[in-house]
């Protein structure tokens, strides 16, 4: 297994330069010049010529992508072009933001969404049953911004019981911290939240009609040990699957839920680089993403074998 | 009281006078944190090096000036203790104040002026036409430096005290020393608060903390937090909420919103306004016809724009000038043809231009609203004038880069873009872009027209009110008839803040010093 896992680690490296250069080729047909935002209002050709020289985008595309790849290899993202701050730096101070967001926003999806999937798949057809798939459903269709905007109105204007926006440190306090997070972490799980749910409820389906579940039934044992014990355990897999897809997502979602609740996470870092053409920043930050993707793929994989063992690799 | 009164008096610039005006008549309490939320993201820290608005308002915190411009536009020394000029108008010798220091602690020398000034006019190009008529400065003591001229400029006060960008704020020499063709490294100035390097999260915050030792005044407030909040929304919400104090542009529709809320108030810091632009590409037809460029003049109607761009009519005015209508150089010279929307003579005049119907490129910038909609309203009338319109639609990054194009409009380049600028750089023919002539060296769009370029000469070398005046006339009649670019009216943005914030000044800039909490 250790193996396996080296192995897999060592064939993302692959992965992530063709990534590298993929987001590198990206960036290099989109239209937009930072010289030119640089530049500013009052600046000439020779101005703009000048700044493109000294950032070095009136080199080759190839000259550009072996300058970029050497430093990555030295494991220097770079500097922005705008702020002249290190892209390590940036992300650092933004990782933490939507790390704790997602890590949140998962713990809640997945808390609500497997135990309603679970109790609607045992109580099929069921009021309760009907209820999760509206709630799912609801889920699906509501826009993270309009519910963002309605949780702010709710609970952050009209009761007063959490902030509107803004991101605090753990070591500003443990309540600060929680409650800064509590509304941006249900506005983007909600959607997960759906799908896990009806994720688990289908697959719940399929194993309790299995016979062995019939069998731990007839031995009387209690519905909720058959229930967590040998149906969820069965139906499990494409959850994972869902959660581990769902983490990819809700990085890439986080965007939207960042710009309502003004959090300074890598979202709002990515979007403001690419309104900005910020390329080292957007290298930057899409590189490390990848990785973390990479990584949650490798975790899904190795949690197979955990919960299955006639999973080998 | 005494050396309250006289720190007023001296100070003068900037906001003596606005403070008069200020919104709030609240004892000022000295102490606490400011959370403001700034109209975007700061990201580039040298005011010399980009013309960003952002850049100019966080240096107005961070450095000083050595002139002022108040409320009456009337220039005011600030760093400067007196000044002196030469009965011929060639010397000018400048002593600074007492006790000025920078963040670092050490003392502001003639020395640090010298070379910000030379910085700064290697960029601006209020600078630039100084440095075009050989100034010579030189550090006479300590205290004392001198400009030189080498040949007659009227308004050097004037460029002093510029109040926008590119503003010319003082630097450490060793600081003003860095190349103006790249940033700056270190943040130190001499004004009323220090920016804490540490905590600036570019996309997220600025932290600014008071300068104890700042002269002239008395900085009311310990720190200031400028906040980025991409959503207007968000914003909104915070303010009611009391998660801010001060909202610096709310969009114009959000302003009833804010009125109907007891704790906040609304303020007009910079009645002044700024002025829509129409920019035509002289270099490509049919807009280097121009009788082409003047179907664009004819066709225009401010209201209507000003209506679909900005919506409420108490924020909003027309405008027949090619200089700010509240400057003291509006007139209607020339503006026949601006004046009054006349589209029998636009399609006149489309038609003995010879245009011979190719599509026409009007750049469509969508993400930013008055400019979706100025695009929007362009295309109704060019079309109603006879042109066939091709509207590219395109964020602001892209028309940034696409505006640079000199290549014709099916090879990336453009016909029509719209743009903005606020009164203060359109206020005299000296800051003002639109209406340089000076074809690849003008701005974008690039009209060559020798006879604007010769006029702005003959006024920065004006030494009287009553002939600039005149050859700011000169400079309307001729850029209006040349169609350099056409004004869609001006507008005012207000400004929203909770009503324990005293002290907001009118100004271009939201000035922080006099800021206090109650």
């Amino acid at each position: 297994m250790l193996a396996e896992i080296l192995r897999r680690l060592v064939a993302t490296i692959p992965v992530m330069v063709v990534v590298a250069l993929a987001v590198f080729a990206l960036l290099h047909v989109t239209p937009g010049d930072p010289a030119v935002i640089i530049a500013g209002d009052y600046a000439t050709g020779d101005d703009i010529a000048r700044i493109r020289t000294r950032l070095g985008l009136d080199q080759p595309f190839h000259v550009q992508v072996g300058i970029w790849l050497g430093r990555i290899v030295r494991g220097d993202l770079g500097t922005s072009i705008f702020s002249g701050l290190p892209v390590a730096t940036l992300i650092g101070q933004r990782a933490a933001t939507t790390i704790w967001l997602t890590l949140f926003a998962m713990l809640i999806s997945v808390g609500i969404g497997v135990p309603a999937g679970v109790v609607a798949a045992w109580r099929r057809g069921s009021w309760i049953d009907r209820a999760v798939m509206v709630f799912a459903v609801s889920g699906f269709s509501m826009p993270t911004f309009w519910l963002g905007f309605i949780l702010v109105y709710v609970f952050a204007i009209t009761a007063g019981w959490l902030p509107v926006q803004g991101y605090l440190p753990m070591a500003s306090g443990l309540w600060p911290f929680f409650s800064h997070l509590i509304l941006p972490a249900l506005t983007l799980s909600l959607v997960y939240m759906a799908l896990i749910a009806r994720m688990t409820r289908a697959s719940m389906l399929g194993v309790l009609e299995e016979d062995y579940i019939r069998t731990a039934f007839a031995k009387g044992l209690a519905p909720r040990w058959v229930l967590i014990r040998h149906a969820l355990k069965n139906a499990s897999l494409p959850v994972v699957t869902i959660i581990g897809i769902g983490f990819a997502l809700l990085i890439g979602g986080a965007v939207v839920t960042e710009s309502v609740f003004a959090l300074p996470g890598l979202g709002r870092l990515t979007v403001d680089a690419i309104v900005r053409r910020d390329y080292p920043v957007i290298q930057g930050v899409l590189l490390v993403v990848s990785g973390v993707y990479v990584l949650i793929n490798l975790v899904v994989d190795v949690l197979y074998v955990v919960l299955d063992p006639r999973i080998r690799y | 009281m005494t050396q309250l009164d006289r720190r007023q008096f001296l100070a003068g610039a900037t906001a003596t006078a606005a403070a008069l005006a200020a919104p709030s008549v609240h004892a000022q309490k000295a102490g606490g944190t400011l959370r403001f939320v700034a109209q975007a993201d700061l990201k580039i820290l040298d005011p010399v090096w980009t013309t960003a608005y952002i850049t100019r308002n966080h240096s107005y915190l961070v450095y000083d000036t050595l002139f002022g411009t108040d409320e009456k536009l009337q220039v005011r020394p600030q760093m400067v203790d007196r000044h002196s000029v030469s009965r011929d108008g060639m010397k000018y010798s400048f002593t600074l104040r007492d006790g000025l220091k920078w963040h670092d602690g050490q003392p502001v020398v003639a020395e640090d002026c010298v070379e910000s000034l030379k910085r700064w006019m290697k960029k601006d190009r209020f600078g630039r036409l100084l440095a075009a008529h050989g100034p010579r400065l030189a550090a006479a003591d300590r205290k004392t430096f001198t400009l030189e001229l080498g040949e007659k400029f009227g308004p050097v006060l004037e460029a002093l005290g510029k109040p926008s960008s590119n503003v010319p704020f003082m630097m450490p020499a060793r600081i003003a020393a860095t190349s103006a063709d790249e940033q700056i490294k270190e943040i130190v100035g001499s004004g009323p608060f220090r920016f804490v390097k540490d905590e600036w999260q570019p996309g997220n915050q600025v932290v600014y903390v008071k300068h104890a030792d700042y002269v002239p005044r008395r900085v009311h407030l310990d720190k200031v937090v400028w906040r980025y909040m991409p959503d207007a929304a968000t914003a909104a919400a915070a303010l009611a909420a009391g998660e801010i104090d001060w909202w610096e542009i709310p969009p114009i529709d959000f302003i009833a919103k804010v009125e109907q809320n007891s704790a906040l108030s609304t303020f007009l810091p910079d009645a002044l306004g700024t002025q829509g632009w129409l920019r035509p590409n002289h270099l490509h037809p049919p807009f280097n016809n121009k009788k082409a460029r003047q179907a664009l003049l004819h066709m225009m109607s401010q209201e209507t724009y000003l209506q679909a761009a900005i919506g409420v009519s108490k924020y909003f005015r027309t405008c027949a000038s090619v200089f700010a209508c509240a400057g003291p150089y509006a007139s209607k010279a020339g503006a026949e043809g601006l004046d009054r929307q006349n589209m029998e003579r636009a399609r006149q005049l489309v038609k003995e231009s010879g245009y011979d119907g190719r599509p026409v490129t009007v750049v469509h910038i969508t993400d930013i609203g008055f400019l979706n909609a100025a695009a929007l309203v362009t295309r109704e009338l060019m079309t109603a004038a006879g042109f066939n319109v091709d509207l590219k639609a395109m964020d602001w990054s892209t028309g940034l880069a696409v505006r640079a194009k000199k290549d014709p409009p099916d090879k990336g380049g453009w016909n029509v873009l719209h743009t903005w600028w606020m009164a203060a750089d359109v206020m005299h023919p000296a800051v003002h872009f639109g209406v340089s002539g000076a074809g690849p060296g003008a701005w974008f769009g690039w009209p060559e027209i020798p006879q604007l370029e010769k006029l702005i000469t003959d006024f920065v070398r004006a030494t009287d009110q009553p002939r600039r005046k005149q050859l700011a006339e000169e400079v309307q009649k001729v850029a209006l008839d040349e169609v350099a670019y056409v004004p869609w009216g001006e507008w005012m943005q207000p400004t929203a803040f909770r009503k324990n914030v005293n002290g907001i000044l009118k100004f271009i800039a939201p000035l922080f010093w006099n800021v206090s909490i109650a």
